[in-house]
């Protein structure tokens, strides 16, 4: 084998994620954007995807294929990963599990709640009954836990709801709530704990995100709490630094340039110190009440939409307010975008592209998803994208959303 | 040479099969917190590599009490059935028919026998399913249940009712139970449903004890050290006695507020004998919005400090040990300092069954 052949094989297999993907919940980088992707000006549905259970877990996307999570079953107690085609929607495969943990859930969410995350090379997916799997690209099972199993009073009556995030070799996910409440770094390769961290004993739905300090710093965890934020080393647990101001515990944070934007006290934008002392604060708005969706950042303005569909946004140096639209529907997916356009999708399945370009935001095209009437069901999902196209799913359908006449 | 042809063979096939079960048995035991998990990846493949002679195997291990195990197999007879539909091949079914019929069999393992033919052949599975309205496993019944509800629905007069009446025997699981009762009442047939799913009706009540700062919880009040219903104790604003309390509801809802008033910062515990007409193995069903602990003849089952995150009928099941004659099951209810209208409750509904849902009635109900 050549020297150059055996370095490209390495890069490939240290490096697995592609520019295009869309590996977990709001993205790379957690951030509700991805580089490069086109957001189409004209959507339309590509095709149509039937689901086999409930959820309102994203889709992730890594090279072609789509990834998505269902439970079905009287009491929610079949848990599904389908591995779909990205191209034309095929289902390539299914794997299921029986639940460990408790299947009850408020009525509008599901024990689907939680979107899985990937390497590259591995899914990782996690349920409402804290039972988690990960599988090879091609449906294998590399390992399963039973996070209840193993904690048995760590649950929510109401459902779990948080998404994993892989940083490195570790998977970190946060299983907090008001009784046995702790955050565990997973071993990918294995499924056994690197670390496990006892956390404030308060239900909790929001996720972790990524931060670094700079391009080629390794990615911290930030563990967000109705304490606040802490940040946290990946690979050992350790805390690095805290943010003691309380934070959200439906919308999370998202960063964007080594700031991150947090749902707390309206949003607060903070940068951490190096030393652990506590972070920076850089501003902080009330005008901009995220409420239980999660903002994302494009451009220079931070977008934040209300559950009923006001969008509101700032100067993410400043943040000052600039201007306010509101959107048709009410939401509980978070939008996302890319370059000057947001997508949202509504309850009711109402998917808007919001051109944030213009002055005062305009809405610059739409698509209804066919959602069925009976049972009814609801958007409560956040969109994926990759390439030019938007993965949006509900319980009944996964749809690619791409753009008319292409 | 044929001999020793032959006995290779029988020698590979045996070392094969018995490649398979160390590979079922690394499957089945991976224990806490991942424990096993490295040897069991390389295991699943294995298996799945092996196709359909690795079923009875698999089935053979499952169920027998490890859900986390049980998740490693299931997903290796999906895999296996799942290669087989891809290659265009119709899965031997009988071994693993053979191995739902049998009773004996642990009822998870037969569950997963069921799955794995209605995934293979959804005809096979349905020529079954109404055979199964009378099987020991509940998850088993249910869609023979089921067809009887559909069966009622397009019936009329005393063949919907006759056709109710024998779902009525079958049934345990609440969705279906309510569809039943609801149906049958429209002809006159009354369904007890407190006895139908074995709800403890009759209790004695004490309370508030302090629950500040929800310390409560974890605080051993008086009824924690004795039972004694003619006791008076020092609780939360004075002198506290066991009061007697009988649930009027259809799921055995005892709301503590009526005796004790409504509350916060307070605990209260409620007790019932129960007696047991042989010794056995039962389960305590708990539904409870309220931090709760639940003991059986003195032995803490579980705890949990959650508050007013929602209720549900067989919201937390325990197993419990019933010995013949008098039981004694308590129960704590904490109530917390929250005052939205929706943190009002404090209540709890409970039932004694086993672990398919039967009813276990109690001799002095």
């Amino acid at each position: 084998m050549n020297t150059r052949l055996f370095l490209s094989i390495i890069a490939t297999a240290s490096l697995p994620l592609e520019a295009a993907d869309w590996p977990q919940f709001r993205g790379p980088d957690s951030s509700g954007t991805v580089a490069g992707a086109q957001i189409p000006a004209k959507p339309k549905i590509d095709w149509t995807a039937p689901l086999p259970g409930r959820g309102l877990a994203s889709p992730i996307v890594v090279g072609d294929r789509v990834f998505v999570t269902c439970s079905s079953g009287p009491s929610q107690e079949r848990l599904h990963v389908i591995c779909f085609s990205a191209n034309d929607g095929s289902r390539i495969w299914e794997r299921q599990l029986q639940a460990t943990g408790r299947t009850m859930a408020h009525p509008k969410t599901s024990v689907a709640a939680c979107t899985p995350c990937s390497d590259g090379r591995s899914v990782f997916a996690i349920w409402s009954t804290n039972d988690m799997a990960a599988f090879d690209l091609d449906g294998g099972l590399l390992w399963v836990r039973g996070l209840t199993a193993d904690y048995p009073n760590a649950s929510n009556s109401l459902g779990m709801a948080s998404s994993p995030i892989v940083i490195g070799g570790t998977v970190v996910t946060m299983i907090e709530n008001d009784s046995e409440s702790y955050t565990l770094g997973i071993d990918a390769k294995t499924g056994r704990n690197l670390w496990k961290l006892d956390r404030p004993k308060s239900a909790n739905w929001t996720s972790p995100v990524p931060w670094k300090t700079d391009a080629s710093s390794p990615a911290v965890a930030v563990l967000q709490s109705s304490k606040g934020l802490l940040g946290v080393n990946a690979e050992t647990g350790s805390t690095l630094w805290e943010y003691k101001d309380g934070a959200s515990t439906m919308s999370s944070s998202v960063v964007s340039g080594g700031v991150i934007y947090a749902p707390s006290n309206g949003i607060t934008a903070i940068v951490p110190k190096a030393n652990g002392e506590e972070p920076e604060q850089l501003w902080r708005s009330r005008q901009i009440n995220p409420s239980t969706i999660s903002p994302v950042v494009l451009g220079g303005m931070i977008f934040s939409i209300n559950g009923a569909g006001v969008i509101a946004t700032a100067d993410i140096k400043t943040g000052d307010n600039k201007w306010k639209l509101r959107l048709t529907g009410s939401f509980s997916g978070s939008p996302v975008g890319s370059g000057n356009h947001l997508v949202a999708v509504n309850e009711n399945g109402l998917l808007q592209i919001v051109d944030t370009a213009v002055e005062g935001g305009a809405v610059k095209g739409t698509v209804q998803l066919p959602l069925k009437k009976e049972p009814e069901e609801l958007v409560l999902s956040t969109p994926a994208l990759s390439g030019g196209k938007i993965f949006v799913r509900a319980d009944s359908a996964l749809w690619r959303i791409g753009n008319d006449g292409e | 040479m044929k001999t020793v042809l032959t006995s290779l063979v029988i020698a590979a096939s045996f070392s094969a099969h018995a490649g398979i079960e160390d590979s079922v048995k690394a499957l089945a035991s991976v224990g806490r917190e991942g424990a096993g998990n490295e040897a069991a990846g390389v295991a699943w493949r294995e298996v799945v590599k092996a196709g359909t002679s690795a079923l009875p195997a698999l089935l053979k291990a499952a169920g027998k009490g490890s859900p986390v195990a049980d998740n490693w197999i299931r997903t290796a007879g999906d895999a296996i059935i799942a290669a087989e539909l891809a290659a265009k091949r119709k899965p031997d079914l009988a071994p693993v028919i053979s191995f739902l019929k049998d009773t004996s069999n642990a009822g998870g393992a037969r569950v997963l026998a069921f799955d794995l033919i209605r995934q293979a052949d959804s005809s096979a599975a349905d020529g079954i399913e109404p055979t199964l309205i009378s099987d020991p496993v509940q998850a088993l019944r249910r869609g023979a249940v089921e067809r009887l509800i559909q069966a009622a629905k397009k019936a009329d007069g005393d063949a919907a009712k006759a056709i109710y009446t024998k779902a009525l025997a079958a049934v345990r699981d609440e969705d279906q139970t309510k569809t039943i009762a609801g149906a049958l009442d429209k002809f006159g047939v009354k369904v007890d449903l407190p006895q139908h799913f074995g709800f403890v009706m009759k209790w004695h009540v004490i309370g508030p004890f302090d629950n500040t700062e929800r310390k409560g919880f974890d605080t051993v009040f008086p009824p924690e050290k004795e039972i004694n219903l003619d006791a008076k104790y020092d609780g939360k604003s004075g002198s506290v006695k066991w009061q007697s309390v009988v649930s009027d509801d259809a799921y055995g809802k005892i709301d503590i507020n009526k005796p004790l008033g409504a509350k916060k910062e307070v605990t209260a515990y409620a007790v019932s004998t129960f007696e047991a007409p042989e010794a056995r193995d039962a389960e305590i069903r708990l539904g409870c919005k309220n931090a709760w602990k639940v003991w059986v003849n003195g032995e803490l089952l579980f705890g949990r400090d959650e508050y007013h995150r929602g209720q549900k009928m067989d919201q937390y099941i325990m197993k419990c040990w019933l010995k013949k004659g008098t039981n004694t099951i308590l129960v704590k209810a904490c109530q917390n300092e929250q005052t939205e209208q929706w943190t009002v409750e404090w209540e709890f509904q409970l039932r004694v069954c086993d672990s398919t849902g039967t009813a276990i009635l109690a001799a002095n109900r």
